[in-house]
């Protein structure tokens, strides 16, 4: 069990956390993610690990309230233990100088652009952030993207924040500027991802993508995660999870990821009519701690 | 009476005492365990038929030689502790052994009475002494060899691991067990159902463990978490264990497999019984349950897998196996169980294909009826696809039980561990020794998939090479593949 210090909301649903965990701190580089258990019979599920601090022994996750697991989570104030916490998972991201770097992001992705931001600027490239979102409530780590990049550029689908319009419509404008960008990576939804990675591909930029499989283990034990990459099988929790995305098969992808919409329904009606359950649910993880330690 | 009164052709006139189980169709709708187990005075019965050998044939066949004869006149003299103990001897779990060993494979197959008489049922008595030791809360946790401040580390807590941190904790070892997944157990909790072996058993067994001193830290994965020389500079272990088992799946490479309804048999099984989905929405995690499932393989997974689906509500489940049932690697017993549930046999049939409907979920297996040609390299003789035959069986739900090669995750972070090209580690005949310097292997990472009792063999055998490694310091090692042999 691991225990949270830290917990705030940074958007609406969408929730900063800062947990102890000195091994995997340690160890985390840039794209690499955890699985965690919010309780007993919880849900085993991938979140990227936004920043790994070994001094501290912390690790910091963003994560956004979607269904049972993710709001569950967001339930969990700082004191509360995470059931299960294990990584770091997936391969790190392939971190060179490649000249002028692009890191489009679309929603609660941006925390996960943020660390390989990072990274990419560290390694002296030349950094552009693109960051996306619904409305200018949902924009987040918009500072943090400020001090490490050369230039962040931020769009709002409905046009409450800076300019108004799609990511895509941003990077044709940074595609067509007079250096060419050298390397793009995608991070969001999976139709932005695809759109990226269409754009990118006429121009032959290096573009990768982080895809967001469902997966069960996390180790390459199970196989659920799979995708089809340049018409091969890969095993995203192992492989991954960034793929180049001009070799990626996204309506594969699309399709596998709503192969349990329908029980994600039944699961997200349990926590909207008892919230009060679903709290205990994760609460007692605390309480069994804290009478084990007495 | 007396077991020691009875001649041997009284014993031979005793009829091998029938399992009492659940009734199929009782069964295939629950996930309680389906054997129920003999009482004591079947068990007393059934071990009179034991002729009590001077050459005891059974122990021959038996991977772990535990000395039946003995346990079982133990059994007959109804010192049920004394013969737990005596099982205990040779092997750490005799409640899993009883259970999944495939004896008609091992020691009933080498018994004596195999042919003209039906062979003791020495699976079924190994099961019932442990069953009874553990009901009536008589297990030894007492460890009297004091601790030698020496540390090893477990990697995986399967069968082989857990047989190594047993014998190496009894002979002063500090010990700890390194699990990649959130619960303890390897392939018996997260593969093998709960209506074959109870979950409780296992965390019986493993909670022993812990009383005896092992250390237990899940959700802890050696070369992701820690490498193995951290393991070693970090951690300060002076030996390392590795029992990680054969867990990647293998698929079939047709069209259609990555189609929605299309799952390996560790995902279902995983999702299943590690997740418990189902219990769904009770517990988080979901699996489809499928209406005609089909299920691809011929072993205990495969069976496993089917007698699953049937459970979770299916209407129709389908074994789909490209060879004839005599081939079949499954237990007899599964197999015999799987036909009294309802399950649907589809030998001498290889699926091509899988088809989509419009939404992308699977909707047919398209297949190829086969027929056996000559003997492979193996022994066992090859399908052959027959001309013309293609036809489609209509399915939503299809689990791949093809079987699973070795994860590269240790060998990806070790470099300077030697692999055959399947990824099985390489060792040192059946000491364990790998070509890594006081790191040590065994069970289904080396042989590729392959049984319980020998996965706990191996974990033994390389308990006794690591003791000697620490108190020697002598290191020698040529690895070879284990496979070979
Ligand atoms: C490598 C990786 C890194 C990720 N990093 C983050 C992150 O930093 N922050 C964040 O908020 N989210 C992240 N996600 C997505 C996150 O895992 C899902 O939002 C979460 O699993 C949804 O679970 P749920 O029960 O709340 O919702 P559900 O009701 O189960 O589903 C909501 C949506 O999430 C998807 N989903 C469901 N189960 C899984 C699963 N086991 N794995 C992946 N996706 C699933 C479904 O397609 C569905 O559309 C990441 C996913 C991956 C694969
Ligand atoms: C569904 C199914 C049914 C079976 N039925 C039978 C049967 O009836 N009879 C029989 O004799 N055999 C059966 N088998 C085979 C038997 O279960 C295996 O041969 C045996 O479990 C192998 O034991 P092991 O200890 O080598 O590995 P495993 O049992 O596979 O355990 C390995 C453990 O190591 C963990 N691990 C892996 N990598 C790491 C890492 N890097 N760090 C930390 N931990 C790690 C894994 O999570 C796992 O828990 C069956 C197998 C399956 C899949
Ligand atoms: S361990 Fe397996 S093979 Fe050995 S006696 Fe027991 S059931 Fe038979
Ligand atoms: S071979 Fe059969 S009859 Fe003989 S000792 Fe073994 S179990 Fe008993
Ligand atoms: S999540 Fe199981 S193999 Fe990737």
């Amino acid at each position: 069990m691991n225990l949270i210090l830290q917990a705030e909301f940074i958007a609406p649903d969408i929730k900063k956390f800062v947990i102890a965990a000195p091994l995997i701190a340690r160890k985390a580089k840039p794209g690499q993610f955890v699985i965690l258990r919010v309780w007993e019979k919880g849900e085993r599920i991938p979140i990227t690990i936004v920043n790994g601090d070994p001094e501290n022994g912390t690790v910091t996750l963003i994560i956004q309230g979607l269904g049972k697991t993710t709001r569950q989570m967001n339930m969990l104030n700082s004191g509360d233990y995470v059931h299960d916490l294990v990584g770091p998972l997936g391969q790190a991201t392939h971190i060179e100088n490649f000249g002028l770097a692009v890191c489009v992001s679309g929603g609660v992705g941006t925390a996960e652009a943020l660390p390989i931001a990072r990274a990419l600027k560290e390694a002296g490239n030349t950094v552009i952030a693109i960051i996306g979102a619904r409305e200018k409530a949902l924009v987040i780590c918009e500072a943090e993207m400020r001090t490490i990049c050369d230039e962040v550029i931020i769009t709002t689908d409905d046009g409450s924040y800076c300019t108004h319009g799609l990511v895509t419509d941003v990077l044709k404008t940074v595609i067509a500027r007079n250096t060419k960008p050298d390397f793009v990576l995608a991070v969001g939804p999976l139709p932005m991802m695809r759109a990226v990675s269409e754009m990118t591909r006429p121009f032959s930029i290096k573009t990768m993508v982080s895809l967001n499989s469902i997966m069960v283990d996390g180790t390459g034990m199970c196989g659920g995660c799979r995708a089809t990459v340049d018409g091969k099988t890969v095993f995203v929790c192992v492989d991954g999870p960034e793929f180049d995305g001009h070799q990626v098969n996204f309506d594969e992808i699309a399709r596998r990821q709503k192969q349990f919409a329908n029980q994600e329904k039944i699961s997200a009606e349990i926590i909207n009519k008892e919230p009060q359950k679903v709290l205990h649910q994760c609460r007692l993880a605390k309480a069994i701690n804290e009478i084990s330690k007495s | 009476m007396s077991s020691n009164t009875l001649s041997k052709k009284e014993r031979l006139a005793i009829t091998r005492q029938p399992m009492p189980e659940q009734p199929p169709q009782v069964r295939n709708r629950n996930f309680n365990e389906v054997n129920l187990g003999f009482d004591a005075e079947t068990a007393v019965i059934e071990a009179q038929r034991c002729l009590d050998c001077p050459r005891p044939t059974c122990i021959d066949g038996c991977p772990v030689r535990i000395k039946i004869p003995d346990f079982i006149r133990l059994i007959a003299q109804k010192d049920f502790i004394g013969a737990a103990r005596k099982i205990k001897e040779d092997n750490l779990l005799p409640s899993v052994c009883g259970r999944v060993c495939p004896q008609e494979e091992q020691c009933e197959k080498t018994c004596v009475l195999h042919g003209k008489f039906q062979p003791v049922s020495i699976g079924r008595l190994e099961r019932f002494v442990a069953d009874y030791e553990r009901e009536h809360g008589q297990a030894q946790v007492k460890v009297n060899t004091p601790p030698n401040g020496k540390k090893v580390a477990i990697v995986g807590s399967g069968p082989a691991g857990l047989a190594c941190a047993s014998d190496l904790v009894q002979w002063g070892y500090d010990v700890t067990v390194f699990e990649a997944l959130h619960e303890f157990g390897g392939v018996l909790i997260y593969g093998i159902p709960e209506f074959r072996l109870p979950k409780a058993i296992l965390k019986y067994e493993i909670e022993n463990l812990q009383k005896m001193g092992v250390r237990f830290e899940a959700n802890f994965i050696v070369g992701k978490t820690m490498t193995i020389d951290e393991l070693f500079e970090v951690g300060g272990f002076d030996a390392v264990f590795l029992g990680v088992g054969a867990g990647l799946p293998w698929f079939l490479n047709i069209p259609g497999e990555n189609l929605m309804g299309v799952y390996s048999a560790n995902e279902f099984l995983t999702r299943v019984n590690l997740m418990r989905a189902y219990e769904f929405p009770e517990s988080d995690t979901p699996v489809k349950i499928g209406k005609q499932v089909v299920v691809v393989g011929g072993g205990n997974t495969a069976m496993d897998a089917v007698r699953t689906a049937k459970r979770l509500g299916a209407e129709t489940a389908t074994i789909v196996y490209r060879r004839s049932e005599v081939e079949m690697p499954a237990r007899i017993e599964e197999v015999h169980h799987a036909k009294e549930e309802g399950i649907i046999f589809r030998t001498l049939t290889n699926p091509i294909e899988f088809l989509s409907d419009e939404n992308g979920w699977v909707k047919a297996a398209r297949c190829l009826q086969m027929e056996l040609g000559e003997p492979g390299p193996d022994g066992r003789r090859r399908p052959i696809p027959v001309k013309g035959s293609e036809f489609e069986i209509p399915t939503d739900l299809v689990v791949v039980a093809i079987g699973n090669g070795s994860n590269p995750l240790i060998s990806r972070t070790t470099p300077d561990l030697q692999c055959n090209k399947w990824g099985n580690i390489l060792t040192n005949g059946n000491n364990g020794r790998t070509s890594k310097r006081g790191v040590f292997a065994g069970g289904d990472i080396v042989t590729g998939g392959a049984t319980v009792i020998l996965a706990m063999g191996a974990g033994r055998e390389a308990a006794r090479s690591i003791d000697e490694y620490l108190k020697t310091g002598i290191w020698d090692s040529e690895p070879e593949s284990a496979l070979k042999k």
